[in-house]
């Protein structure tokens, strides 16, 4: 019985021995809350001695060739499952290696999504939720993010950590936007799409179904009884696509947010492989407001600065927010002008997506950049000169949230 | 019970390794004793186990915190093993289905506290033929006949508590 049909999504957790590092416990809690359970596919344990030569991957360590086989298992419908989540323990190098082709190798081999993240033992549930949230919506609600085309008359909030976004939309178009700094979760989200429905010329009441996304989902889909809510992988990468006209065959998406950022790899408009950042602030939108402060111009100034400078003329000592705008600031200590200030921020950035999430997606044309800091015009800049590919910057690209958000909810108009 | 020494065992989760440890009347430290009341899982480990968030946090007596949690996690059980082990048998290059710890960075650290440790270590390869395997069990028969004379559980608790009531005297 598929997911769809069952509700409950199986999981197959491929992993090294989380339950040797006081995770399982948050794993479980994390699967239990989206109505996912894990399972474990089958092996044959005689396979656990052979299996690096068939692989093509050997190893030592016992538990990483299990992964190997349950992968296959997986891929050879042994096990059947809706997703796979494969996990090692951070700061173990042979484990990142496995992970990465078994997460390779499954994605080239089946259409079972894929997620796959390194733990220590201070992973806690919440950290995993939006992770396992959008592996099951891929799972559950294929056919909603299928849908490529909006209908009636709909309305989407993203109510993320820096800025809230809405739009109103009718009849595949942006009838209405509102954009504001998010300061009390509902206060923010009001605004924003009180903003959206006065440039629509339409009252709360005319909205046949809203979607809402981001980290207030809940309390504002709650709020105003939306007819979605939706973590922000999935929704945030349908934006996307709609936005950039990309909606059919492959992509990659790269949403820098303001707490964290996301690299998602979209086939036909629906996530494959995904990573999402938020250990380190140094990668986030955050980093650029406090420079922009740093600088005294205000954030959407930053951009065209950048685009003068040169990140080469500065020394970044280090990717943490509090200690990379040390370096910054050092820099311009030493004579170094705002424009390379600038633009050595937006290439720290994109740097450390390249280096820490970039290696954990196959990156294939086109790139789309979406989020606030999609906007500040060294970003794409930067990004395209360390890729060697064109980037792609959407109309809007700042409100894929609250459009994906929109567009899935008019699934609900006709329902 | 009575026992003649701690045998430390590698693989650590060998049955039949344990099993022999135990023929010669010796106690084997085996992983399924530390793990009784943990098992809830399924893992190749076996039996297979759950470890609590404070388990990592305990491994930190063996590994230091840059050592990942997997290893820490596994030490946190293995570790009191190889401290209380008086002698150890190591078998290299063992099939999976003779015991198995998943994690090889854990493997090497454990053999290493072992072999530093200072205590009496037969370390044997696995056998491939009908040959290495007489040869095989009889090597870890010698070697276990050759370890030190029969003890009580209850007479070494005595023996452990004896320091102390002498520093008492004292």
């Amino acid at each position: 019985m598929s997911a769809e049909e069952s509700g409950i999504v199986k999981i197959a957790l491929v992993s090294c021995g989380s339950e040797y590092s006081g995770v399982q416990p948050e794993f479980e809690a994390a699967a239990a809350k989206v109505n996912a359970k894990f399972v474990y596919p089958e092996i044959d344990i005689a396979s656990i001695d052979t299996i690096g030569r068939d692989f093509g991957l050997e190893v030592a360590s016992g538990d990483l060739r299990l992964m190997m086989a349950r992968a296959k298992a997986v891929v050879e419908g042994t096990t059947h499952v809706d997703g796979v989540f494969i996990t090692t323990c951070f700061r173990c190098a042979e484990g990142a290696i496995v992970r990465n082709e078994v997460r390779r190798y499954i994605h080239k081999h089946s259409e079972i999504p894929v997620i796959s993240y390194s733990f220590t033992e201070r992973t806690s549930a919440g950290t995993l939720l939006t992770r396992l949230e959008a592996l099951t919506t891929i799972a559950r609600r294929r056919h909603l993010l299928a849908r490529e085309v909006q209908t009636g008359l709909t309305a989407g909030i993203d109510s993320g950590s820096t800025t809230t976004k809405a739009v109103v939309m009718r009849d595949n178009k942006i009838i209405g936007k509102g954009w504001v700094p998010t300061t009390k979760v509902l206060e923010s989200a009001e605004e924003a799409y009180s903003q959206a429905l006065k440039e629509a010329g339409v009252n709360r009441e005319e909205i046949q179904a809203l979607g809402t996304t981001g980290y207030g989902r809940f309390l504002i889909g709650n709020h105003f009884n939306a007819q979605l809510i939706q973590e922000e992988i999935t929704v945030n990468s349908k934006g996307a696509v709609y936005l950039a006209g990309r909606q059919k065959g492959s992509a990659t998406v790269i949403d820098i947010g303001g707490m964290d950022n996301k690299a998602i790899s979209v086939e036909d408009g629906i996530p494959g492989m995904f990573t999402m950042g938020g250990i380190c602030a140094g990668a986030s939108g955050r980093f650029f407001e406090m420079i922009s402060k740093r600088l005294g111009v205000d954030i959407t100034e930053l951009g065209a600065l950048a685009v003068k400078g040169m990140q080469e003329n500065v020394s970044m000592n280090s990717y943490c927010i509090v200690f990379g705008i040390q370096s910054l600031v050092n820099s311009l200590a030493k004579g170094a002008t705002p424009e390379d200030v600038a633009a050595a921020a937006c290439y720290s950035v994109v740097e450390q997506i390249y280096e820490q999430q970039l290696q954990e997606v196959d990156v294939k044309e086109p790139l789309i950049l979406v989020g606030g800091s999609s906007l500040i015009e060294g970003v794409p800049k930067a990004l395209g000169k360390l890729l060697k590919i064109d980037v792609l910057v959407p109309e809007n690209s700042h409100l894929i949230g609250a459009v994906g958000a929109a567009l899935l909810a008019s699934g609900y108009v006709e329902e | 019970m009575n026992f003649l020494a701690k045998v430390f065992i590698y693989p650590v989760n060998s049955l039949i390794l344990a099993d022999l440890v135990e023929r010669f009347g010796h106690k084997p430290l085996t992983m399924m004793n530390q793990i009784r009341e943990k098992v809830t899982n399924i893992s190749l480990d076996s039996p297979p186990i759950n470890i609590t968030p404070e388990d990592p946090k305990l491994g930190l007596r063996y590994a230091a915190v840059e050592v990942p949690a997997g290893v820490r996690g596994r030490m946190a059980l293995i570790g009191p093993l190889i401290e209380e082990t008086e002698a150890a048998i190591i078998v290299e290059n063992p099939p999976t289905n003779f015991g198995c710890v998943g994690c090889n960075r854990t493997n090497e650290l454990m053999k290493y506290l072992i072999r530093s440790k200072g205590v009496p270590v037969l370390e044997v390869k696995y056998p491939e033929t009908d040959e290495e395997a007489r040869d095989f069990v009889n090597r870890i028969a010698a070697f276990l006949e050759s370890l030190p004379e029969e003890k009580s559980e209850e007479n070494e608790k005595g023996e452990e508590k004896e320091p102390a009531e002498k520093e008492d005297e004292k």
